[in-house]
């Protein structure tokens, strides 16, 4: 039976783990002191976090004035970088829900890391438009309810109020997918923690025990939130597009938005979980549970979605130019030959071509390929949105009001910023909770642990009951 | 459910699911009463040995994602034909489509929200709950199956089935 299976299953977690090991090896990193490396991360992400802070400080006193945007270019930096984050988030959510959905076994290495990437990533969107309302302190504004003003109610028809749904909503169901899935692995830290430290676990875990029926309900209730996580993940990006396309701006008013904007998400999410994985299965030691199959299986995804995304961007063109109208043809032929020609073919270069070296099986497995080719798509798709965005508002119908946008130091600081905000969210989060979600581990072991699979197996697993203890003292001499 | 105040409990723990599963199932034929199981992850086809039924979570979301959708579509209605009615554009004021992004994320807002209370309730976990936990290695990589003795039950013949059964180790625990 096993031999039949064997060729299609892959080996996902090495080195002849039993239980316990996984135990120790995912759960140490929380009980012991922070390394070295993980202190100058902190304090670079941390210094970041300190300048995001200033320069948020100085726009709300000064005023949005402040920013390098401008009456024709009026959404710029702020924008793009919002998309940006949005769509890094989404990686998380398709490894946990779409990935658990399809059945995907290798998505257990690395779902609770993605997933946490999502909620920090949505946190450091929810910046951007946040903050360029102006009056941050009337932001509560854009939520419906009832009020003395009238009563005036928010325009329901705008996409931008979707957004606001769509953004709440998927960060808090996001927040409740993560943290009913962390709660069985913080009881894990806290059964082998002791003094103030067991307390606080005993309150982050709710008091799980591992009954049966909890157990049952638990599955019951993750297999749901990833249902609904999925329809959701494709809404959010599409709501997001919705901000362009439904507006009659010449290169936004596009229907091929949606499915362009949600592919493009999934691409750059995936290369930013790349970019964290390499270094955290390296910082934290943990090559075992996040091995090469699983890098391998995340660069097939990028290669299919850069390659969508590029499909996208040529039909763009061509649509562009069918379509005869005139306007239209002037803002794709501005958007290649332009003021920011530049980013366009930044775009192009970073998007469409780099990723097809992942045609290889060589570059495909190689760390360092993976890792530079990470942060060249994330530079990519950050083109992508600025192209969008900028490009198009630089040339808008009246000739008198053409303008060029440049970011001032405000806004630098704020973009660079948010990567602080996210580092330290993540490096905190490497040092509170398990990386790699412990019971899930376990319950694929055997059926993705090489003892029991590929060239170094050495245990059979359909061993009938009555033969239990021979089996036992065959594990435990495997200690 | 974990034990309740002043509660004698007696478990066994085993080194592997197969063993706790071939346990329960030679319980299940010498009609012991077994109190609960506790697994470092969830073990599956445990859930027909120990007659546990289908959970019902997932009727439940159901009724709370619509629950959303109404609320959602029905306030939008409300707002925009009676209460506050607003010209946009010249646009009909009922405009359906424009509302079904905000009624689809309600409906996943009020089902997620509604499920995840729901689970936690049911199955008395909150913060502040502590755990009735018979052996801090059942998270880890034991697995346990608990009786409980003040029904008054057989105690010797319950520790023999543990030594049939090749339970690693044998504990009585007192809440």
């Amino acid at each position: 039976m096993s031999q039949a299976v064997a060729p299609v299953r892959h080996v996902l977690i090495e080195g002849n783990k039993s239980y316990h090991n996984i135990t120790e090896d995912l759960c140490s990193p929380t009980e012991k002191a922070p390394s070295k490396e993980w202190i100058i991360a902190f304090s670079l992400s941390a210094a970041f976090l300190a300048l995001y802070t200033f320069a948020i400080v100085w726009t709300v006193w000064k005023g949005i004035g402040e920013w390098g945007s401008n009456r024709t270019i009026n959404w710029a930096w702020d924008i793009t970088n919002f998309v940006w984050w949005i769509g890094i988030g989404h990686a998380g959510t398709l490894i946990s829900a779409i990935l658990l959905l399809f059945r995907q076994r290798w998505r257990t290495g690395v779902n609770r890391s993605a997933e946490a990437m999502t909620i920090f990533a949505v946190m450091c969107a929810g910046q951007f438009p946040i903050f360029h309302m102006g009056r941050v302190w009337l932001a509560f504004f854009i939520f419906p309810f009832p009020n003395t003003r009238g009563p005036l109610w928010t325009n329901f028809n705008s996409p931008l109020l979707w957004d606001v749904f769509a953004i709440s909503t998927y960060f808090s169901v996001s927040l409740l997918f993560w943290y009913t899935g962390l709660v069985p692995d913080l009881a894990t830290v806290r059964d082998r923690a002791t003094g103030y430290r067991r307390k606080m676990y005993e309150l982050f875990s709710f008091g799980w025990t591992g009954s049966a029926k909890h157990w049952q309900r638990w599955e019951s209730l993750s297999l749901i939130l990833a249902g609904i996580s999925t329809p959701l993940v494709l809404s959010v990006h599409t709501i997001v597009s919705f901000d362009f396309a439904t507006s009659i701006i010449p290169g936004w008013h596009t229907t091929i938005f949606p499915p362009y904007f949600v592919a493009g998400a999934i691409f750059s999410g995936f290369a930013m979980v790349q970019t964290l994985m390499v270094i955290t299965r390296k910082v934290l030691k943990l090559e075992e549970y996040i091995t090469i199959n699983h890098v391998e299986s995340m660069n097939k995804v990028i290669v299919l979605t850069g390659t969508i995304v590029g499909v996208a961007y040529l039909t763009e063109l061509f649509v562009a130019w069918y379509s005869g109208y005139v306007y239209e043809q002037f803002a794709f032929y501005n958007r290649v030959f332009g003021v920011y020609w530049w980013a366009y073919f930044g775009m192009m270069f970073c998007n469409v071509v780099s990723p097809q070296l992942f045609w290889s099986r060589k570059i495909r497995r190689s760390i360092w390929w993976t890792f530079f080719l990470s942060i060249v798509v994330n530079i990519g798709m950050w083109f992508e949105r600025f192209v969008i965005i900028a490009t198009t508002l630089a040339r808008d119908y009246l000739p008198s009001s053409w303008s060029y946008y440049s970011p001032t130091w405000v806004e630098i600081s704020i973009f660079t910023g948010t990567m602080g905000l996210f580092f330290t969210l993540f490096l905190i989060f490497t040092r509170v909770a398990p990386v790699v979600a412990v019971a899930e581990i376990k319950s694929i072991l055997k059926v993705a642990g090489d003892q029991y699979i590929g060239p170094k197996a050495h245990k059979k697993h359909e061993q009938s009951p009555q033969s239990a203890p021979v089996r036992n003292e065959d594990q435990n001499a495997g200690l | 459910m974990a034990a309740h105040q002043s509660t004698k409990v007696l478990y066994g723990l085993y080194n592997d699911e197969e063993d706790l599963k071939h346990a329960v199932k030679v319980a299940n034929a010498g009609h012991l009463n077994i109190m609960d199981v506790f697994t470092p992850f969830p073990v599956h086809g445990l859930d027909p040995l120990l007659g546990l039924k289908e959970s019902r979570l997932h009727y439940l979301g159901f009724i709370y994602g619509a629950i959303g959708a109404l609320f959602g579509f029905g306030l939008m209605s409300w707002v925009f034909t009676s209460d506050w009615p607003l010209m946009i554009g010249g646009k009909p004021y009922w405009a359906v489509p424009a509302f079904i992004p905000i009624t689809f994320e309600l409906t996943v807002l009020f089902s997620a929200w509604g499920m995840t209370i729901t689970f936690y309730t049911i199955c008395g976990l909150w913060p502040g709950v502590k755990a009735q936990t018979l052996d801090n290695r059942i998270t880890d990589d034991k697995f346990c199956i608990a009786f409980d003795l003040t029904e008054g039950a057989d105690e010797t013949a319950l520790k023999n089935f543990f030594s049939r059964t090749g339970a690693a180790e044998v504990n009585i625990k007192t809440f």
